[in-house]
């Protein structure tokens, strides 16, 4: 059965329309414009005499990054070739599952505030990325090759000289698309302790100095968006020994000996380890907090979708020429890389100081950043159409010739950003909302470790769940079906 | 002493369950030289793969494509007909760091096919023409009883192509070869088959075969 996409609309908005029912948009109630003049003073007074804090900071933040992707393109690369396996792609899909925050907050209890914990936390996850977007590639290869090979020759000899020459060059500019991503996942291990730019911006604003905190925005900022300019693939093996250098001259706190045998017994239920109540554990778990975490999950979620949808729709022109104008089109990729560039996670954060505790800051920052995402995409599609020449112009073409042409993209490209939209709403609640990080990492420090993997298993669920349906809405709309969302956008930024 | 090495008898050759050429018979005998004629899409290409796959021995297979690894070099590319004499090991060795030895190997194949001195250069970057000699000179590089090619010297001159089946003939005792130019064919094979209306119509010596057969298969 073929769904309308008139059908699916309805049912998204129906389920914005009821999430906002459920939604805390309340924020703050005292006036904020001294909030803002202090804000602004900040800004035009920004203080630069923390440079020695900015300077570490943004190598570790670099240096984490860099060593985390390698990482995860290392072992992602091994594990592709054998991605066809039910057990390897079981085994990818479940560590990419868990969110960077989340792989940190688990490793914080073996590794501690260490080197070790951050390159893993990113590493981690993005093995399991790797693994899925390297398997594709190979998959993409051209069979003639290995067709034309002598019969006898074995397995890893036909995929070493057959099949990855072909792929080499889309993993290596995949990889380089990835340290982006790395980068963003860096800064935001900041917010649970570790030395890089997002610890110096929690702490700067929430100490109220504005003057320093936009700074180490600014800095960041600085770092990312030229990220492919200074990151070169002849330069890689330099940044990979500078970065290691860096990681090993950490100090760090000491950890206990045998913390990861503590870390094991630990993760086992509570009632089996001391032969508590199960009923009272369940109900603990999951009536009192997974439920509501996975409710509130989902409410963000929804709402965050929806605006993001809005924002691709009404944005994406911005960076079209034949719409906006080479100047117009100018400012809107600088407005899209601004909000595609700050982790969703960060500019929640500061969007928290404005509004106040609530849902609306991670609203916001969701469907900002998610939206520039698929606006960006859309509109180097919209940009590269090729359109008669008598075509029209502005937003006659827009509404006439891009939006119908480029609607089916749009649809799989906002059912795919679902997905991430879900498990980067479990992540907003260490800011303070209701979402199972919230549960998460309130368990974290109480040290009940079993609940925490309880509400991982539960918030790993609600990702697979969501992206089945999304596969599902796909599949039965017949869009995106040609379209390699993940795995293009190595080729993305070129 | 002539040997066959393939047989084929009255058999519907096709693929994902579509006939392409029904009821053939056909037997390769070592020595021979046979030029596979008919229209694009004809089916030679199926008849060639089904014959590749019946033959035992040391083979050589040029496809239509060429098979090559664009962003390999020519080197790379003809090393990959001798993959199967060396071990994984070894294969991974020569793939990162190819041996002087080896570059001088493959460096005298690609004088013989006009390729002198291309050896390094990544295959993307050449020709229509220079592709199909690298893919070639991969088969030259592998040697063995039996060439099997696919079309390979659509893209070059009718002189140079001729010169190309002489080297594959020096080679190679038997070679089965489709081809596009029927007077080259004519020149060279000691037997034509010809595909017509998804069947063979035409297996007899060049001189055997009239102007008139040969056009009935183009119409």
């Amino acid at each position: 059965m073929i769904t309308t996409r008139k059908v699916v609309l309805l049912g998204f908005i129906a389920a914005a329309v009821v999430a906002l029912g459920f939604a805390d948009l309340t924020g703050r109630h005292t006036d904020p414009s001294v909030l803002l003049a202090r804000m602004a003073d900040g800004l035009l007074h920004p203080d630069f005499s923390i440079w020695p804090q900015l300077l570490n900071g943004t190598m570790l933040t670099a240096a984490f990054a860099v060593c985390g992707v390698f990482f995860g393109a290392g072992f992602g690369l091994l594990l592709a070739p054998l991605y066809h396996i039910r057990a390897v792609r079981t085994f990818c899909i479940a560590i990419r599952a868990i969110h960077e925050l989340f792989w940190a907050l688990l490793l914080l209890n073996i590794t501690g505030l260490s080197p070790t914990t951050g390159v893993l936390a990113i590493g981690i996850p993005y093995t399991g990325i790797f693994a899925k977007v390297f398997s594709e590639y190979l998959d993409e290869a051209s069979r003639a090759p290995e067709a034309a090979l002598p019969r006898n020759v074995g397995q890893i000899t036909r995929l070493l000289w057959a099949r990855l020459p072909q792929c080499a060059a889309p993993m290596r500019n995949y990889t380089l698309y990835r340290l982006e991503c790395g980068i963003r996942s860096s800064a935001v291990l900041g917010f649970i302790g570790l030395p890089t730019l997002g610890y110096l911006l929690e702490t700067y604003f929430k100490q109220a100095h504005y003057d320093q905190a936009f700074v180490v925005l600014a800095v960041f900022l600085l770092l990312i968006i030229p990220v492919r300019r200074w990151m070169k693939w002849r330069l890689a093996p330099v940044y990979l020994l500078a970065s290691l250098a860096v990681l090993f001259a950490q100090k760090t706190p000491p950890m206990g000996s045998g913390m990861f045998a503590r870390f094991l017994h630990d993760i086992v239920p509570a009632p089996i380890r001391t032969g508590a109540d199960w009923g009272g554990w369940l109900e603990k778990v999951f009536i009192n907090q997974a439920w509501p975490g996975a409710i509130d999950t989902v409410v963000l979620s929804q709402i965050a979708l929806t605006g993001a949808a809005l924002i691709a729709f009404f944005a994406f022109p911005a960076i079209v020429p034949r719409v906006a104008g080479r100047f117009g089109a100018m400012i809107g990729h600088l407005g899209l890389v601004l909000c595609r560039s700050l982790p969703e996670y960060m500019l929640a954060f500061v969007l928290l100081q404005f509004f106040g505790p609530s849902m609306l800051p991670a609203i916001l920052a969701l469907a900002l950043h998610n939206g520039a995402i698929i606006a960006h995409l859309l509109g180097r599609q919209a940009t590269s159409l090729a359109l008669r020449p008598d075509a029209p112009k502005g937003l006659t073409l827009w509404g006439w010739e891009l939006v119908p042409r480029l609607s089916a993209n749009f649809w799989a490209l906002c059912l795919y950003r679902w997905e991430i939209i879900v498990r980067e709403s479990a992540i907003m609640g260490i800011l303070g909302i209701g979402t199972l990080g919230f549960y998460i990492q309130k368990n974290v420090q109480e040290l009940r470790l079993d609940r925490v993997v309880a509400l991982l298993a539960v918030s790993f669920l609600l990702t697979m769940a969501i992206d089945q349906l999304s596969r599902r809405l796909r599949a039965s709309m017949r869009v995106g079906t040609q379209l390699h969302i993940e795995g293009s956008r190595g080729n993305a930024r070129r | 002493m002539t040997r066959v090495l393939a047989t084929l008898e009255n058999e519907d050759l096709g693929w994902d369950g579509k006939t392409v050429l029904a009821g053939v018979s056909l037997s390769v005998a070592s020595g021979e030289r046979l030029a596979l004629l008919g229209k694009s899409g004809a089916g030679k290409s199926t008849l060639l793969t089904t014959i590749y796959s019946r033959l035992l021995g040391r083979i050589a297979y040029v496809p239509q494509d060429t098979g090559l690894v664009g962003p390999l070099s020519a080197f790379h590319n003809v090393w990959m007909g001798r993959l199967d004499d060396h071990r994984t090991a070894r294969n991974l060795r020569t793939l990162v760091w190819p041996s002087k030895a080896e570059r001088a190997t493959v460096d005298t194949v690609l004088d013989a096919t006009g390729l002198s001195g291309l050896g390094r250069r990544p295959v993307m970057n050449l020709s229509g023409g220079q592709k199909q000699r690298v893919a070639l000179s991969r088969a030259l590089l592998r040697g063995g009883d039996v060439v099997l090619a696919d079309e390979p010297v659509s893209a070059v001159d009718v002189t140079q192509g001729a010169e190309l089946l002489a080297r594959l003939d020096e080679t190679f005792a038997t070679s089965v070869i489709a081809m596009h130019d029927v007077e080259m064919a004519k020149g060279w094979a000691t037997r034509i088959i010809g595909i017509a209306g998804g069947r063979i119509v035409l297996d007899c010596t060049p001189t055997e075969a009239s102007d008139a057969d040969i056009a009935a298969l183009y119409v």
